[in-house]
């Protein structure tokens, strides 16, 4: 099951999801599939992972996603209908947030659910964030499952202390003896010429929260990132993505492109960008970099990274979040506490949003996220000193130096030695 | 009736105290009650200040037996907040700590009123309505000083703000945070339609919070079976009520949702409200406000002495007039439920109930340092572990049986 998830994208469920954030698998996401809403807390994250598929990559990098693909879908569609097999399996579990219901979700993924399930289980709310994320917080403490639903995470800032003092930490402050079984999920991420306040990826934000975890059928806390420009993507599904009992597990990360050369790690949109830039990586430098799809940001698949890095010797993290105190930071004090460290041949390389609210001016805003050709710099960077990376020309050059030295060698101190001369050259050239 | 003209904000609610302080029980059975007798009993004038509803009836039934408990509740919980008191000083008690004495009438008059099946929230002055929702003087003090005791509440991990029962949600300790909470315990109620009552407190200074207002609206909206229940204890911290809200007619400040001012220093003219506020949302009247108006002696915190916002004369006269304690023990002595040897026998009880509870509480052991990595996330579905302070130290979860 696990292995098929890369090449079909998300599942319907993940495949949608652009990031939980506390990520889990991009099917937990949704959580409200997977993973019943049972619980407190994690958060996951999910990468827009599999999702793949973005229209820009190309045939051949659709193709590993998408085995026998029997069908495609939208990630909008995907969560659309791990809602209502959610609302379907468990009576308590029940849908709150702006616009769900009469007008069929801001981003429509909602849609139709109305009409199946009433206006007890899909609920409109009043624009007041901190009221109804407080409110589906004491439903879950009563015994209910809610999805709550944030127009975007941007809004969720208004309720983030009912998400984080509410939510993620209760069952701790009361010894086990009280569960908070919810999942907070909505559009996460930058987009398009929104502005500064409309636009920003919260995945480090909830991935620093113990407590939180990601997916419905988890009995903690869940904040599910889906992203906003991801929604009307469609990625390939396989039937046992379509079964109403799939579930992708949370925590779990995947491989979704092999590789030996590099480890790329992301989550979400810049997966699209990664994929993309792999594909330039093998065909302008002939590097293979394999790439991770982290599904989920809390809990973090460590054990697959790490084993990655001792593979590759190498570690670019891609992330669309600010560079201070994100994931990427993160992650590099991962690697350098792990074994993975001595199997780094260069410095962990991170690939970031710009550490800048995000402008509204078109070409301002191009400039403020990952794209395929920062990816592929930062990854030349971090390969950059490696030999088995280096083209024609920088090998002459590297010849030249060493014949130079060796005659220079010959005439200063009279017993060349090519033993010597190569150290020099180290010496002054690396 | 004031002691201080400086306290002219306290008017209206003082003058509403002082005239039911007078306690004229007006009894329609003169006969001597015997044991477990019950008498009805014209509550006084005053007790209740309405806003767009009718009021509830001021003839109530007082039965001996009941009232006596109430009685020797309020009395337990002054005792354990005493000692609460007594044990921070002595530097046993840690952190915040934030004590409920002078308000014991509202949370045993509302408990009288309701039962175990009724759910209650309440933000970090919580001691009192752990203990009369069903957790031990041991409990709550072991808690408190951070030792563990079988039956605790939190395994120590909540500390003074943070204590749950069955039905009872803690504790919350960001000021206003549990109220759209509580109305969500109360939607649930609705959802699953149990017919039972949601009780969300919060205070004076609390009332401000727009999230209250959220709460408000929404559940006015879906008509929940939700009581907004506002202790005015006439200062947030060290801000009286008249300098933080622009009305101070908390009862009144539903706007949509009709409210009710309650004499929240005598314990019947509570249980009278909270019991006729849950029939009204029972019969799917929509949410109550009621504003218990109130007083607490000591500080809001362990850090204030209380005295730097009020005078000493305003604090002396409230106990000394409005007491919870004194005044239902006068009613007891004046219906002949008690004697005064009587009362003298329950507050020695008292005293030897807490004592035995701290002596308890300090043989308690500190938690085991395992407790530091569990329920993080629900047993069963936490990580394999959890990383400590550095990266050899780990914890690797294991939930007590």
């Amino acid at each position: 099951m696990n292995g098929n998830l890369p090449r079909n994208g998300l599942r319907k469920l993940f495949g949608s999801v652009e990031r939980v954030v506390g990520l889990s698998s991009s099917s937990s996401i949704l959580g409200v599939k997977n993973t019943r809403i049972n619980g407190v807390g994690n958060l996951v994250a999910f990468g827009g992972v599999g999702v793949a598929g973005l229209k820009s990559l190309a045939g051949s990098q659709r193709r590993q996603y998408s085995t026998p693909a029997e069908e495609k879908m939208t990630v909008r569609d995907a969560l659309n209908q791990a809602l209502e097999e959610e609302l379907i399996a468990d009576e308590r579990v029940f849908l709150l947030g702006e616009e769900v219901g009469q007008y069929n979700g801001a981003y429509k993924v909602s849609k139709g659910l109305l009409d199946k399930f009433g206006p007890k289980r899909i609920i409109d709310t009043p624009i007041t964030e901190a009221g109804f994320a407080g409110l589906a917080v004491g439903a879950a403490l009563a015994g209910l499952r809610p999805i709550c639903e944030f127009m975007t995470f941007n809004f969720a800032m208004q309720a983030i202390d009912h998400i984080i003092n509410s939510a993620a930490k209760l069952h701790y402050m009361a010894g086990g003896t009280v569960q908070c079984p919810i999942v907070f999920r909505g559009p996460n991420g930058y987009a398009a010429s929104v502005g500064a306040q409309h636009s920003q990826d919260y995945a480090s934000w909830y991935g620093s929260i113990p407590g939180l975890k990601a997916a419905i059928r988890d009995p903690n806390p869940v904040v599910f990132l889906e992203n906003e420009l991801q929604y009307g993507v469609s990625f390939p599904i396989s039937a046992e993505v379509l079964s109403k009992d799939f579930q992708l597990p949370i925590g779990k990360a995947k491989i979704i492109r092999e590789g030996k050369d590099v480890t790329l790690v992301a989550h979400s949109r810049p997966l699209n960008f990664c994929l993309e830039a792999a594909e330039k990586l093998q065909a302008e430098d002939g590097i293979s970099a394999e790439i991770i799809n982290l599904r989920s940001i809390r809990p973090l698949d460590v054990d697959t990274i790490v084993a990655s890095v001792k593979k590759t010797n190498h570690l670019v993290s891609v992330e669309s979040g600010f560079p201070f105190f994100g994931l990427g930071s993160e992650l590099s004090a991962l690697i350098m506490e792990s074994e993975a460290f001595d199997y780094l041949d260069a410095p962990v390389e991170r690939v970031t949003g710009a550490d800048v609210p995000t402008p509204y001016a078109f070409n301002l805003e191009a400039l403020a996220f990952p794209t395929v050709d920062t990816i592929q710099w930062g990854t030349e960077a971090q390969l950059g000193n490696s030999l088995r990376c280096l083209d024609t020309t920088t090998w002459k050059k590297i010849i030249f130096l060493l014949a130079v030295a060796l005659m220079q060698s010959v005439d200063k101190k009279g017993y060349p030695s090519l033993v010597h001369a190569l150290m020099e050259v180290a010496y002054f050239n690396w | 009736m004031l002691v201080n003209p400086r306290l002219s904000m306290l008017s209206r609610s003082i003058s509403l105290l002082s005239r039911s302080s007078q306690l004229r029980a007006r009894l329609f059975s003169s006969s001597a009650p015997a044991a477990s007798e019950t008498v009805n009993y014209t509550l006084p004038e005053g007790s209740f200040q309405t806003y767009e509803c009718d009021p509830p009836s001021h003839d109530i039934k007082v039965n001996k037996e009941e009232t006596i408990n109430m009685y020797k509740q309020m009395v337990l919980m002054r005792r354990l907040e005493t000692t609460a008191d007594g044990l921070y000083k002595s530097k046993h008690i840690r952190g915040f700590c934030h004590l409920c004495t002078g308000q014991e009438a509202v949370a045993v008059g509302m408990e009288a009123a309701i039962t175990p099946d009724d759910h209650v929230i309440t933000a970090y002055r919580c001691h009192g309505f752990t203990l009369v929702r069903g957790q031990t003087p041991h409990a709550i003090l072991a808690e408190l000083m951070g030792e563990l005791a079988f039956s605790l509440t939190s395994l120590c991990k909540g500390g003074s703000m943070h204590m749950f029962s069955k039905n009872f949600y803690g504790g919350n300790g960001i000021v206003g945070a549990q109220v759209p909470v509580g109305a969500g315990i109360a939607f649930a109620q609705q959802y699953l339609n149990t017919k039972q009552a949601t009780y969300i407190l919060y205070g004076d200074g609390a009332a401000n919070q727009g999230q209250v207002f959220e709460a408000y609206n929404i559940s006015k909206l879906w008509n929940l079976p939700a009581i907004y229940v506002c202790e005015n204890n006439h200062y947030g911290m060290g801000t009286s009520a008249s300098r933080s809200s622009a009305d101070t007619n908390y009862f009144a400040r539903g706007q949509y949702i009709p409210g009710l001012r309650v004499n929240g220093m005598d314990i019947l003219a509570v249980r009278q409200a909270c019991s006729w506020a849950k029939d009204w949302v029972l019969s799917d009247k929509g949410p109550l406000v009621l504003e218990m108006v109130t007083y607490r002696y000591g500080g809001h915190s362990m850090s204030d002495p209380g005295t730097s916002y009020r005078t000493r004369e305003e604090i002396q006269h409230m106990r000394s007039t409005n007491d919870p304690i004194t005044g239902l023990k006068q009613r007891l002595l004046d219906l002949d439920f008690l004697t005064e040897s009587e009362t003298k026998q329950i507050d020695k009880d008292a005293r030897a109930t807490i004592d035995e509870a701290v002596k308890l509480a300090h043989n308690d052991p500190f938690p085991d340092e395992t407790e530091l990595y569990t329920y993080i996330f629900v047993e069963g579905s936490e990580p394999p572990f959890v990383r400590g302070r550095e990266k050899e130290e780990v914890g690797h979860v294991v939930h007590k049986q």
